[in-house]
C-alpha cells in the first residue's frame, strides 16, 4: 500500500503512526478492547488502498444532505469538490500549510496512543482529510455537515480507505457537525474523527452509520473536552456488515460535559460494536452514556464502556446505560460496562440490560386489536425513542428515524425469507 | 482530639487478632517444586496411581502455563520454588478420635474462636480443622454418619470413599481449567470431602477451617461437596494466618457438585493475614471456586465475605446445567491498606429457565484496590433464562480504588439480563447524622458499612453473621480520620 | 477530652433557678467561606422554649448545624456555652452525648441499617458515655415498641432501613421517636413543622410536649405560625441576615403573622 505525495511535516507524523501501527499490529480477539469483535476474520484488512479519488462524486451515491446546505464530501476518503465557509469557521484540507499548526497541535494528540485501537493504521495511510476550525467566541447555527461515501464495484474489488478528520473549536465558540457513511460495494473505511474542544466551547456532533452492507467500518472518535466545555454526540449504527465505532473521550478541564446517545440495529449478519472509553482526568465533569440496540436476524451486539475517573476527578458525576433488545434466536449481545475508580467523591454508576420485547406491552396491544407485527415495530420504536429523544436537530432525527425504520423492514424480510 | 484518630490508628494495626503463630513439630518437604515433591505428597497420603498421573499431568501442563495477566493486581513475581508444599503437625498416627488430637493444635483452634470439642460453642455445627497441609481433626463425624452424611479430610476420603472421589474430583474445575487451579490439582494436600445421600437435609452447619502456620508454606487444598438428589447442605469456610513479613501463597479448589432438586449453601469467611499497614507481608489468595448445578432445579449459593488477603483472587461460579436451576452469589470484600482484591463469579446459563442473581459489594479503603469482575453468559439454549445483577462499590478515602469489570454475553432471545453498577462514598449527610445521636465517626462508619453490606451478611447462617459484622467493623478500623 | 455531665446528672445541683443552659454570644460562622451568622446571642435558660424565626436565607439552619458541630459550618467569632461547658470545642458525637438533640429538617436515608440496630446504638453509645449500662436486645425492643406506639410510629418501621422510603411525615415522628429515646436536654427543631399534615404535627407535638421539664430547654426553629399555636414558646427571636433583630415574647410572633419580617429589613443591613 503506497500513500499519496504528502508535504514533509505531514510525512512525519504519518510515519510516527504508521510506526505505531506496525509495532502493535493489528486488534486480535486477544486484545482485551477487541474481545468480541474479531477484525481480523472480516479479512479488511488485506483490501488495497483506494486511489486518490479523481473524478466527482458518483451519480449512484447523489449527495443527499441531511441537514440541507452543501456538505463537504469525501469519497474513499478524497476530499471531492470545493467548499464555502461561514464566518468564524476555516475549512481546510490536512496537507494544506494553512492548516500545519492546527494539526501539528492536535492530529493524533485526542487517542492515547496507548491503547490498541485502528487510530494508528489510519494516521499511517489517510490520503486525504478535513480540518474544521471554530474561531474564539464563533457560535454558528447553521451544521456543517461531512459525508463519506465509499465506492467500489466488481473491477475495482474491494477497496480500503482511511477518511480523516479534525474539529478544534476554540474557546466559546459553538458548531453542529452531521457526519454521515454511505456507500456501495465492498470496502473498508477505517475512520478518524478528532474533536478538539477549548475551555466553554461545545459541538453538538451527529453521526449516521448507514454504509453498504457489504462494507467494513471501523470508526475511531477522539474527543477532548477543556474546563466548561460541552460535547453532545448522538450516533446511529446502521450499515456496514461489520462496524467499530470506537470513542475515546477525555474531559480534561473542571465541569467538562460529555454526553452521548447512541442507537444501533442489526439485522442479517451484521456485527455492531460499540467502545467507548471515557475518562474523567479533572473534577466536577458530567458524563452521560446512553446506548440502545435492537439485534434481529443472526446480528451481534457489542457494547463497551470504561469510565475511568482519575484521582484528581473529584465531583465526577458518570453515568452509563446499555440496553439491548434480542428478537431473534440467532442474534447476540455481549456487554462490557466498566467502572474504574480512584476518586472517592464521585457519583458513577452503569446499567445494562438485555432481554425481549415486553410481552405483556405486546399482548396489551394485541388485546387492542394492533396486528403482532406492527404492534412490534411500535414497541422496537419506543424502545429506541429516548435515544432519538436527545437528537434535538429535527433532519437529523428524522433521518435517523427513517433509516431505523427501514432496517426494522429489512430485519422482517430476513426473517420472511427463512 | 488527635489523639483519637492515633489510637484508632494503633487499633487498626493490632485489628487481626489471628497473628499468632503455633509452635509445633513439623514434618515437611523439602522447598521447592518438582516431580519428586509431587511423588511425595502422593506417597504420603498413600493415594491411588490414577490420582498421583493426574497430579503430575497437571504438574507438566503447568510448567507451560503464564500466571494470568488480567487481574487488576499487582505483585512482585510470585517463586514458585522458595516455598514449602508440604508440612503437616508431626504425629505417629492419624488421631483416631479428637481425644488424640495433639493439645496444641486443639489450643491454637480454641485461640481462633473454633473450638473442636463437639458440645462447645458452635454445637450444631460440625468442623474440619486443616493445619497448613492436611486435616487435623473432624467434628461429628459419627453424628452425621448416621444420616448417611460423609464429612471427612480429602486424604481419607481418597482412601474410604475412592469411586465417589474418582468420579466427581476434577469433574467441575478440569486439571487444565487455569495457572493456580493446575497448580493445586499438582500440589493440592488435604482440604474437606462432603456428600449428602439422596433426599437428605442436613441437619448441621458444616464448616472446614483452615489455617496457615508454618514459615514460607503454601495451602493448597481441594474441597469436593457433592449433593445428591434432594439433598441439601450448608457449609462455611473461614481461614487466618499468622503475621508474617513474608508473603504465602493459598491456591485452593472447591468443587461443588448438585443434583436434581439438590442445594448447596456455600458460605466464607476469608480472613487470611492481610498484611501490615504498609502492605508488609499477607496471603496472596488465588482460589477457583466453581460449582455445577447438574440437576434439574438444583441451586448453589456462593456467600463471600472477604476481609483478609494481601490479593484476593477470585470468581466463585455456578454452572447452571440442569433445567430450572439457581445460581446465587453474595459478596462483600474489603479492602484496606495496600490490599487489593479482584473478585466476582460466573453464572453460566446452559440449562432453560435457569436464573442466576449476583449483590456484590465492595468497599475500598486506604490505598487499596477493589475490583468485581464477573461474567453472565446466556448460551443459545438457555430459554427463559433470568439474571440480576447488583454491584455497589463504596470508597473511603482518595487513595483507593474501586473498579466494575462485568462481562454480559446473551444469546438467548427469550433470556433476561440486568445488571446495576454504583459507586459512591459515604456521605457527609449520613455521617453527620449518625454523629448527631452520639456515636463516634468510626462506630458510625461500621454502622452504615455494615448497612450497605446487609443483603450479603443476611445471607450467613446465624452462627457467623454476628462474627462477620464484628470483621467489617475491624477491618475498617483505621480507614476513617 | 473535656469532661462532661450528662444530660440526666446533677438535676438536683443546677446554678439557681433560670441559668442559662445555652448561651450563645456574638457567634459568626462561615460556610464554605461565606458568612452567614453574623453575630448571635441568644441565651436559653433552662426549662424554656425558644423559637428562631425568619425568613427563608437567614441562616436558621446554619445556626442549628453548627450548634451540632457539623464539618463544613465553621464558628469564627464568638463563643457557645451548654452547660457550663465550651460546646464549639466538642466533637458532634460529644455534643449529642452531652444532650443535644437536633431534629433534622430533612433526615438522610441510611440503606442497610434498620431502625432497631441503629436506635439500639445510638442509645447504648449515649448511655456508655454516662456511665450507664447498655441495654440488651431485649430491653431495648421493649422500649422502643413502647415510645414507638405513643408517637404513632408502626412497628414495621423500626424493621425497616433508616428514612429509607419513609413519607415526610414519617421521617418526622421518626425524629421525635429517636428523641423521646435519647431523652436529650436540649432538643433543636430545625423546622419540624414543614411539610407535615395537621396530624402528625401534633403527634410531635404531643412528644415535645411530653418531654418538657424544667430541666429541658428546647431551641425551635421555624418559619411559621403554626407549632407555636402547640408548643408554647417562652421567648421568639427573629433571625434576619445572620442577626437576631430582635427578641420578645410570644406577641412577637403575632406581630410577624400580621405584617412579616420586612419591618426588620432596615435593622438587618
Amino acid at each position: 500500500m503506497s500513500a499519496a505525495p504528502t508535504p514533509a511535516w505531514l510525512d512525519a507524523l504519518r510515519r510516527d503512526a504508521r510506526a505505531r501501527a506496525d509495532a502493535t499490529g493489528l486488534p486480535t480477539r486477544r486484545d482485551e478492547a477487541w474481545k468480541y469483535t474479531d477484525f481480523a476474520l472480516s479479512g479488511a484488512a488485506a483490501y488495497p488502498l483506494a486511489a486518490r479519488w479523481q473524478d466527482a462524486v458518483p451519480a449512484s451515491l447523489a449527495t443527499r444532505p441531511v441537514a440541507g446546505g452543501v456538505p463537504l464530501v469525501l469519497v474513499n476518503g478524497t476530499v471531492v469538490g470545493d467548499w464555502g465557509a461561514p464566518d468564524g469557521v476555516t475549512i481546510g484540507r490536512l496537507d494544506s500549510p494553512d492548516a500545519r499548526s492546527l494539526v501539528e497541535a492536535h492530529l493524533g494528540a485526542v487517542i492515547p496512543a496507548a491503547r490498541k485501537s485502528l487510530a494508528a493504521l489510519n494516521g499511517g495511510l489517510f490520503t486525504d482529510g478535513l480540518v474544521l476550525r471554530i474561531t474564539a467566541g464563533t457560535r454558528l447555527e447553521r451544521p456543517i455537515e461531512v459525508l463519506s461515501l465509499g465506492a467500489s464495484d466488481a473491477a475495482s474489488g474491494p477497496l480500503s480507505f482511511h477518511p480523516r478528520l479534525l474539529v478544534v473549536v476554540e474557546e466559546g465558540g459553538f458548531a453542529t457537525l452531521v457526519e454521515s457513511h454511505r456507500g456501495t460495494g465492498a470496502y473498508f473505511s477505517n475512520s478518524v474523527v478528532e474533536v478538539a474542544l477549548a475551555e466553554g466551547a461545545g459541538l453538538d456532533h451527529y453521526k449516521i452509520q448507514d454504509e453498504s452492507l457489504e462494507g467494513v467500518h471501523v470508526a475511531t472518535l477522539g474527543v477532548s473536552v477543556a474546563a466548561r466545555a460541552v460535547y453532545r454526540g448522538a450516533l446511529l449504527q446502521a450499515g456496514s456488515r461489520l462496524a467499530r465505532h470506537e470513542v475515546h473521550a477525555s474531559l480534561c478541564g473542571r465541569d467538562a460535559v460529555f454526553e452521548l446517545d447512541g442507537a444501533y440495529l442489526g439485522v442479517e449478519n451484521q456485527h455492531l460494536d460499540n467502545t467507548t472509553f471515557v475518562t474523567h482526568a479533572a473534577p466536577g465533569g458530567q458524563s452521560r452514556q446512553l446506548f440502545k440496540g435492537v439485534l434481529d436476524n443472526q446480528a451481534q451486539g457489542v457494547f463497551q464502556g470504561t469510565v475511568l475517573v482519575e484521582r484528581a476527578a473529584q465531583k465526577t458525576n458518570a453515568h452509563q446505560l446499555s440496553k439491548a433488545l434480542l428478537l431473534s434466536a440467532g442474534a447476540g449481545m455481549s456487554g462490557k460496562p466498566e467502572l474504574e475508580i480512584y476518586a472517592d467523591d464521585v457519583k458513577c454508576g452503569h446499567g445494562c440490560t438485555v432481554g425481549d420485547i415486553d410481552e405483556t406491552a405486546l399482548f396489551y396491544l394485541r388485546s387492542r386489536g394492533i396486528a403482532e407485527a406492527d404492534a412490534r415495530q411500535l414497541l422496537i420504536e419506543a424502545f429506541l425513542a429516548d435515544v432519538l429523544e436527545h437528537v434535538s436537530l429535527d433532519p437529523v432525527r428524522e433521518t435517523f428515524t427513517a433509516v431505523v425504520s427501514e432496517r426494522l423492514r429489512r430485519a422482517r424480510l430476513g426473517k420472511e425469507d427463512r | 482530639m488527635s489523639s483519637g484518630i492515633e489510637q484508632v490508628r494503633s487499633l487498626a494495626d493490632q485489628a487481626y487478632k489471628y497473628g499468632f503463630t503455633t509452635e509445633i513439630e513439623a514434618e515437611a518437604a523439602p522447598k521447592g517444586l518438582n516431580e519428586d515433591i509431587i511423588r511425595f505428597i502422593s506417597a504420603k497420603k498413600g493415594e491411588p496411581e490414577w490420582l498421583l498421573e493426574w497430579r503430575l499431568k497437571a504438574y507438566r501442563l503447568w510448567l507451560t502455563q503464564e500466571e494470568p495477566v488480567w487481574p487488576r493486581l499487582h505483585h512482585a513475581p510470585i517463586d514458585y520454588q522458595d516455598s514449602y508444599y508440604y508440612s503437616a503437625p508431626k504425629r505417629k498416627d492419624g488421631p483416631k478420635s479428637l481425644d488424640e488430637v495433639d493439645p496444641k493444635l486443639l489450643e491454637t483452634y480454641e485461640k481462633l474462636g473454633v473450638p473442636l470439642q463437639e458440645r462447645a460453642r458452635l454445637a450444631g455445627v460440625a468442623v474440619d480443622a486443616v493445619f497448613d497441609s492436611v486435616s487435623v481433626a473432624t467434628t461429628y463425624r459419627e453424628k452425621l454418619k448416621e444420616h448417611g452424611i460423609i464429612f471427612t479430610s480429602m486424604s481419607e476420603a481418597v482412601r474410604e470413599h475412592p469411586e465417589l472421589v474418582r468420579k466427581y474430583l476434577g469433574s467441575v474445575v478440569p486439571y487444565s481449567d487455569n495457572y493456580f487451579a493446575t497448580l493445586n490439582t499438582a500440589v493440592f494436600t488435604d482440604g474437606s470431602f462432603v456428600y449428602v445421600p439422596p433426599g437428605v437435609r442436613c441437619p448441621m452447619e458444616l464448616s472446614t477451617y483452615f489455617r496457615i502456620n508454618a514459615e514460607k508454606t503454601g495451602q493448597f487444598e481441594r474441597t469436593l461437596i457433592i449433593a445428591d438428589k434432594g439433598a441439601y447442605v450448608s457449609y462455611l469456610e473461614g481461614c487466618t494466618a499468622p503475621m508474617r513479613d513474608e508473603n504465602q501463597l493459598h491456591a485452593a479448589v472447591v468443587e461443588l457438585v448438585a443434583l436434581d432438586d439438590a442445594e448447596i449453601k456455600y458460605s466464607t469467611v476469608q480472613n487470611w493475614y492481610p498484611g501490615d499497614a504498609e502492605g508488609k507481608g499477607g496471603i496472596y489468595n488465588f482460589v477457583t471456586k466453581r460449582g455445577a448445578c447438574r440437576g434439574r432445579a438444583s441451586r448453589i449459593s456462593w456467600t463471600q465475605v472477604e476481609t483478609g488477603s494481601a490479593i484476593t483472587w477470585k470468581y466463585p461460579s455456578c454452572i447452571l446445567q440442569g433445567d430450572d436451576s439457581v445460581g446465587e452469589f453474595y459478596s462483600v470484600a474489603i479492602t484496606s491498606n495496600y490490599q487489593q482484591a479482584d473478585t466476582g463469579t460466573k453464572m453460566i446459563h446452559i440449562g432453560r429457565n435457569t436464573r442466576s442473581r449476583i449483590i456484590s459489594k465492595g468497599i475500598s479503603a486506604g490505598h487499596a484496590d477493589n475490583t468485581y469482575r464477573g461474567l453472565v453468559r446466556v448460551q443459545p439454549k438457555a430459554d427463559g433464562a433470568r439474571n440480576f445483577t447488583q454491584c455497589d462499590s463504596l470508597l473511603i478515602g482518595d487513595l483507593c480504588g474501586a473498579h466494575t469489570t462485568p462481562y454480559i454475553e446473551s444469546r438467548n432471545p427469550t433470556a433476561r439480563v440486568e445488571h446495576e453498577a454504583s459507586t459512591s462514598k459515604i456521605s457527609e449527610d449520613q455521617l453527620f447524622y449518625v454523629r448527631q445521636r452520639g456515636l463516634s465517626e468510626e462506630e458510625a462508619v461500621s454502622l452504615i458499612v455494615n448497612g450497605f453490606c446487609r443483603e450479603v451478611l443476611q445471607q450467613l447462617p446465624m452462627e457467623f453473621a454476628v462474627e462477620a459484622q464484628k470483621l467489617v467493623a475491624i477491618s475498617l478500623e483505621g480507614s476513617v480520620g | 477530652m473535656t469532661t462532661m455531665s450528662g444530660p440526666n446528672e446533677g438535676t438536683g445541683s443546677r446554678d439557681g433557678a433560670g441559668a442559662p443552659l445555652l448561651a450563645i454570644r456574638d457567634l459568626h460562622a462561615t460556610v464554605a467561606g461565606r458568612e452567614i451568622l453574623k453575630g448571635i446571642d441568644i441565651v436559653v435558660p433552662a426549662g424554656e422554649v425558644h423559637v428562631v424565626m425568619g425568613p427563608n436565607g437567614a441562616g436558621k439552619s446554619t445556626l442549628s448545624y453548627v450548634l451540632a458541630g457539623r464539618d463544613g459550618y465553621e464558628p469564627t467569632q464568638g463563643e457557645v456555652v451548654y452547660q457550663g461547658q465550651d460546646l464549639l470545642a466538642m466533637k458532634t458525637e460529644e455534643r449529642a452525648r452531652a444532650g443535644i438533640f437536633l431534629a433534622f429538617q430533612s433526615p438522610v436515608e441510611i440503606p442497610g441499617v434498620t431502625g432497631v440496630n441503629f436506635l439500639k446504638t445510638a442509645v447504648n453509645a449515649q448511655r456508655r458515655a454516662r456511665g450507664e449500662s447498655e441495654l440488651d436486645a431485649m430491653q431495648f425492643l421493649k422500649l422502643a415498641r413502647r415510645k414507638a406506639k405513643e408517637l404513632d410510629v408502626g412497628e414495621e418501621m423500626l424493621r425497616r432501613s433508616v428514612n429509607s422510603g419513609f413519607s415526610g411525615g414519617e421521617k418526622k415522628r421518626y425524629e421525635a421517636l429517636q428523641m423521646t429515646l435519647l431523652e436529650p436536654r436540649l432538643m433543636i427543631l430545625d423546622e419540624t413543622d414543614s411539610g407535615l399534615d395537621f396530624d402528625a404535627l401534633k403527634t410531635v407535638a404531643q412528644a415535645v410536649n411530653g418531654m418538657r421539664s424544667p430541666d429541658r430547654s428546647i431551641l425551635m426553629i421555624t418559619h411559621h405560625q403554626r407549632l407555636l399555636d402547640l408548643i408554647a414558646p417562652d421567648c421568639i427571636h427573629v433571625l434576619i441576615d445572620g442577626r437576631i433583630v430582635s427578641t420578645g415574647d410570644r406577641s412577637l410572633a403575632h406581630e410577624l403573622e400580621k405584617s412579616g419580617y420586612a419591618q426588620f429589613a432596615g435593622q438587618a443591613a
